[in-house]
């Protein structure tokens, strides 16, 4: 089956030397990429050639990458990752907030880009096949989402009801970076957006009781700045 | 009676409350009044002095006056006193009180004596109850001694009843204003049997006094007025407490006084009686002048006239202005209506009845135009013949003209002359009447060109030449047909009419004419200001323009840095006619002490008064921008109450201009910066983005050959070299940017509350790669509280911190982190096993570009580290090294903590 593609992929980068090198890096994983060189001939290939998934560069000469993230996601839910330059925290945020699903820093090595997409692709996949699972396991941790209770290597352990709704929260969109203001409203209400403290509070009870090492954590990553990523 | 429920008004209330606390700071002024000489008031000051000094309060006594009488000197003996200033005054040497000395000591209680003393030229003050108001200011207290007839409201009635007028006087306020007044009262009969005893004037002195002053009724006059001075001050007292209690049936609208005057002597009894009343009704009062064209004409004893009558209403506690408009009487009223005012008081007039039935006087049309104001007319006193005052001072016109006058009366003549000589000729063939019309003209020409005196002279003058030559019998000045007395009363009125209308059409396009110089000089000033952009140009064009117009030596102050004046510099300091006028030798001191208390100073002030400078403070909107100084070659220059308008209307001006310029260099600062900033961020990002773009690429393909080529191939290791190279540099550009981010000097922290294990996690995971060949250990980190940090840029100090442990320790070795809280902060430690730094390192290590070894085969150029060091120190830390016991090197930095924010116990 090596010669089948596995599947469309469009490249929305205005640089050529990025685009024409992240072509040849998806290429050599049979994808079939569809290049674009802005913004107004990105939404076109999203919007007709079905991608699997689709990579976005943040600065375009036409329109800039938020807006176009923002206007594909009022059609679709394919996962999009965000190109970005390393010091720009703030347009991380807001691609992430407009509905990107995670982003990578430049420079970036193929290894990271390619460990990406493969892990965007079995997340969206799972998540069409078996929308009702009744628990999930990850590492040596389990939810059981009947009995709202999560075991590690078998031993229950307790969470208060905000640490159980912040990991359920975080599951939902596992391997997907959710930003901070995300998360405050999804578990604490709108008018908490503000209290990042909250957060950094309750994700360092999470990752004590459930990390073996907190200050090195397997699943529960800090994007520093940005968020909070799940990863399983 | 009580009138509806009534409230304090609280601007007064607020007045009041501001007066205490002046109060309560300054010094307490203590009076000794008495209605005459030798009552004993000097002696009760020096009892209740030596009673102080009997309490051990420290008491200096400042001047006392014994006038030769060796009771009094006997009595201040024993009390510690200040040494007199000799004062150097044509010759001689006057002895006067030293303020300088007396503030230096700074007693608590001092004494001076006679208050209403003036001081001799030189001195400070012009008067010694300045110098009194400056030790007040200062915080002594002082005891004084002051007659009745030394109060300036009460010195013309003195004058009255003792026929001598005093000429020293203190203002009222100092009176009223004071703590306490003690009375010291002595009956007629008792101070007269002192005079008589030699108590209180050496003998041949006493002779003389009492013929003229210590007359019996004298004395009972003088003790009246200074028990009735007395009880009207315990009367305002008695309100003043009742207003402090809020006791307060009466509480009446304040009134307000507008007092109109004009150039005169005489109206100086009308402000005193208006100061009498103003203080019975306890009433704010306004003392104005209304300059009206005709008034611009009067003569220069009448305008020194109105600066003196307008100081005096100002010591006696008036709001002076100096209005100018048409007509006095609705100037009047307008400003009494724009100022609340509720009774207007107006001089009696002077003229007869039927002058007034011509040109009606103020008071007059006051009556007729005011209907909700009370008109007070009062009684002026008799005018003395002060020179050039007239009933109608503005027709005064001879001192400016009196040359062009005399030449007016000889034109006059010739013009008759001449009218006579062409009448003649046309006689056989025009009608009389015709001829009277030649004479008219002439009279015409002579009104327009010369005015009304020569008008006049010419309208006479006709009329005879006309009844001498021309009506029969001629060359006779009997006239035969008595019709021609009818024409000759008319042709008089007629020209007389003529030559009035057409000499104050004359006057007033004078007038017009000066009005304009005055406005075109503002106008000029107001436009080269606005245009000039620098200190050196606004000094340029104000000297100038004031030197020019008041034909003066200017300076202009400016303070620098630290609030000292210095003299501001003009841009051209060689262009030769600014330096002509430019003033040289001013006075640092005075000038610092006009800017200090925002006060002028210098000549014809209170203070200094003996300057040859004049010193004005620049006030403008926000502070005091500067002092002008200005030494006029003719003191009038300056004295005269437009010019003195006109001055400050200047001094305002400049302020402004001062003030603009100093709000220009703010916004060119702050423009200049943010261009800076906006520059360099845009420069960088420039440069982050063209570096980082081809090092992507090259990083990212070298990967992905290296997937496609056998691993123990040549080309695979060349692959492998030219990937870390790529990484490496890719590094560099990172600690570049990030030192050139850290070195603009505006390090913007974005920080928020972070977890410390969060920002070590997210390093490790970053650094990943670099890590592979390393055991990392964390200490658990549950008890470091939430840090107030910028989470990035401490990450970069952990990531560089870690990335420098890696690469100087051998592989399979490890790095331990920990953390943790003493007093105040919070210290993270960095542990390695490696080589550790080479001896007397530790410090210079973090320096720009120090390595541990300068020749090393580990890449690196030596930024990590002081990027480190600025981070931490942005966020008030330390960072240091330290040689490890055994073998490797310790890196510790610290954290201020601070009070984190409160989490609710909300759990849904």
């Amino acid at each position: 089956m090596s010669e089948s593609p596995k599947g469309n992929i469009v490249v929305v980068e205005d640089e050529e030397q990025i685009r024409r090198l992240v072509t040849i890096i998806l290429e050599g994983e049979q994808f079939n990429v569809f290049a674009a060189e802005n913004g107004k001939r990105g939404l076109v290939e999203i919007g007709t050639r079905k991608p699997e998934i689709a990579i976005v560069d943040l600065g375009l000469p036409d329109m800039s990458g938020v807006e176009l993230i923002k206007e594909v996601r009022t059609w679709s839910s394919i996962p999009i990752i965000v190109l970005s330059a390393r010091s720009n925290e703030h347009d991380k945020v807001s691609a992430l907030d407009a509905g990107a699903d995670d982003y990578i820093t430049k420079p970036f090595g193929s290894e990271e880009l390619l460990a990406r997409i493969r892990a965007h692709l079995r997340r969206h996949h799972s998540v069409q096949q078996s929308n009702s699972q009744s628990s999930i396991t990850f590492g040596n941790i389990t939810v059981d989402f009947v009995k709202r209770q999560v075991y590690r290597d078998g031993q229950p352990v307790s969470l208060t009801p905000i640490e159980y709704r912040l990991m359920t929260v975080l599951l939902r969109s596992a391997g997907c970076v959710l930003t901070q203001r995300h998360l405050l409203k999804e578990v604490w209400g709108p008018s908490y957006i503000e209290h990042t403290h909250y957060l950094r509070i309750y994700m360092g009870h999470l990752r004590n009781k459930l990390e073996e090492d907190p200050a090195q954590p397997k699943h529960f990553l800090t994007e520093i700045a940005v968020g909070y990523r799940l990863v399983l | 009676m009580n009138k509806s429920p009534v409230r304090p008004n609280p601007d007064q209330l607020l007045k009041q409350l501001d007066l205490e606390n002046q109060k309560s700071l300054r010094g307490k002024l203590k009076i000794f009044f008495g209605s005459s000489a030798g009552v004993g008031k000097t002696c009760a000051m020096l009892n209740a002095a030596h009673t102080l000094h009997k309490e051990h309060v420290h008491v200096l006594v400042g001047v006392i006056e014994t006038h030769g009488r060796s009771e009094t000197a006997l009595r201040a003996q024993g009390l510690p006193s200040l040494p007199l200033k000799e004062i150097l005054y044509r010759g001689k040497k006057l002895k006067e009180f030293d303020i300088d000395e007396a503030l230096r000591s700074h007693p608590t209680v001092i004494l001076v004596d006679e208050l209403a003393h003036s001081n001799v030229e030189g001195s400070r003050h012009k008067k010694r109850w300045q110098d009194v108001e400056e030790l007040l200011s200062s915080g002594i207290d002082v005891y004084t001694t002051v007659n009745v007839q030394h109060i300036e409201s009460l010195n013309d009635i003195v004058a009255q009843i003792t026929g001598v007028k005093v000429q020293e006087t203190i203002p009222d306020s100092v009176f009223d204003l004071a703590d306490e007044v003690v009375l010291i009262d002595l009956p007629p009969e008792e101070l007269l049997q002192r005079l008589d005893e030699g108590r209180i004037y050496i003998p041949e002195q006493a002779q003389k006094a009492s013929k003229h002053f210590f007359r019996k009724g004298n004395l009972i006059a003088l003790r009246e007025l200074a028990l009735r001075r007395t009880a009207d001050r315990v009367d305002a007292q008695m309100q003043e407490y009742r207003q402090d209690q809020a006791i307060q049936h009466v509480w009446q609208a304040n009134e307000r006084i507008l007092v109109g005057i004009g150039p005169s002597k005489a109206f100086e009894s009308l402000i005193r009686t208006a100061a009498r009343l103003a203080q019975n009704m306890k009433a704010d009062w306004l003392v104005v002048y209304v300059e009206t064209p005709a008034l611009q004409n009067i003569s220069m004893a009448s305008r020194k006239q109105i600066t003196e009558l307008l100081r005096l209403a100002q010591s006696l506690g008036a709001t002076t202005a100096n209005l100018s408009g048409d007509s006095v009487t609705h100037k009047l009223v307008e400003y009494a209506q724009s100022h609340n005012v509720s009774r207007i008081v107006i001089g009696k007039p002077t003229r007869s009845i039927l002058s007034r039935f011509f040109h009606p006087s103020v008071s007059d049309e006051l009556a007729k135009v005011v209907s909700d104001i009370d008109v007070h007319i009062v009684m002026r006193g008799r005018e003395k013949a002060v020179k050039g005052s007239k009933a109608r001072p503005g027709l005064d016109m001879r001192a400016h003209f009196s040359d062009e006058k005399k030449k007016g009366y000889v034109w006059a003549l010739i013009i008759s002359a001449i009218t006579s000589l062409v009448a003649s000729v046309l006689l056989p063939y025009f009608e009389l009447a015709n001829i009277i019309m030649l004479y008219l003209l002439g009279v015409m020409l002579i009104s327009i060109r010369y005015g009304r005196g020569p008008g006049i002279a010419s309208s006479f003058l006709s009329v005879s030449i006309f009844d001498f030559f021309f009506v029969p019998p001629r060359f006779s000045f009997t006239v035969a047909d008595t019709q021609y007395l009818l024409t000759f009363a008319i042709m008089l009125s007629v020209a007389l009419v003529i030559s009035n209308l057409t000499s104050s059409l004359r006057k007033q396009a004078i007038v017009a004419n000066y009005r304009e110089r005055r406005s075109l000089a503002l106008y000029e000033v107001g436009k080269e200001l606005a245009s000039a952009l620098t200190t050196g140009h606004i000094v340029e064009v104000s000297t100038h323009h004031v030197a020019k117009i008041f034909n003066s030596k200017v300076a202009i102050l400016t303070p620098d840095a630290n609030e000292q004046l210095e003299v501001a510099q003009t841009n051209e300091s060689s262009n030769a006619a600014l330096q002509e006028t430019t003033l040289l030798d001013v006075d640092l001191g005075i000038a610092q002490w006009t800017y200090d208390r925002q006060q002028q100073s210098g000549l014809g002030t209170d203070t200094l008064p003996s300057s040859k400078i004049l010193y004005i403070p620049l006030k403008a909107p926000m502070r005091t921008r500067g002092v002008l100084a200005i030494s006029p070659e003719n003191n009038h220059d300056i004295y005269l109450p437009e010019h003195r308008q006109l001055l400050d209307t200047f001094a305002s001006q400049i302020g402004l201009a001062l003030e603009r310029k100093h709000y220009v260099e703010i916004a060119r600062d702050a423009v200049i910066s943010m261009e800076t900033e906006r520059l360099r961020n845009s420069l960088l990002s420039a440069i982050s983005h063209d570096l980082r773009t081809p090092l992507t690429s090259i990083i990212a393909t070298t990967e992905q050959l290296k997937e496609t080529i056998s691993a123990r191939t040549h080309a695979f290791k060349m692959l492998t070299g030219l990937h870390d190279q790529a990484i490496r540099m890719q590094n560099l550009v990172l600690n570049l940017l990030d030192m050139a981010r850290l070195q603009s000097g505006t390090v913007k922290l974005n920080s928020e509350w972070h977890l410390l294990e969060e920002i070590v996690g997210s390093a490790i995971n970053g650094l990943q790669t670099t890590l592979q060949q390393h055991r990392v250990v964390v200490t658990p980190m549950e008890d470091i509280p939430l840090l107030y940090v910028d989470a990035i840029l401490i990450e970069r100090v952990l990531s560089n911190l870690l990335d420098n442990a890696c690469k100087y320790s051998d592989a399979g070795t490890t790095i331990t982190i920990s953390a943790k809280q003493q007093g105040g902060q919070v210290s993270v430690t960095f542990s390695d096993e490696g080589q550790g730094l080479p001896p007397g390192m530790e410090t210079s290590i973090f320096q720009k570009f120090t390595r541990g070894k300068t020749e090393s085969t580990i890449p690196g150029v030596g930024l990590g580290l002081s990027i480190c060091k600025a981070i931490i120190e942005a966020h008030g830390g330390k960072i240091w090294a330290d040689k490890n016991e055994k073998n490797g090197t310790t890196f510790t930095f610290t954290l201020p903590v601070k009070t984190p924010p409160t989490v609710s116990e909300m759990e849904i």
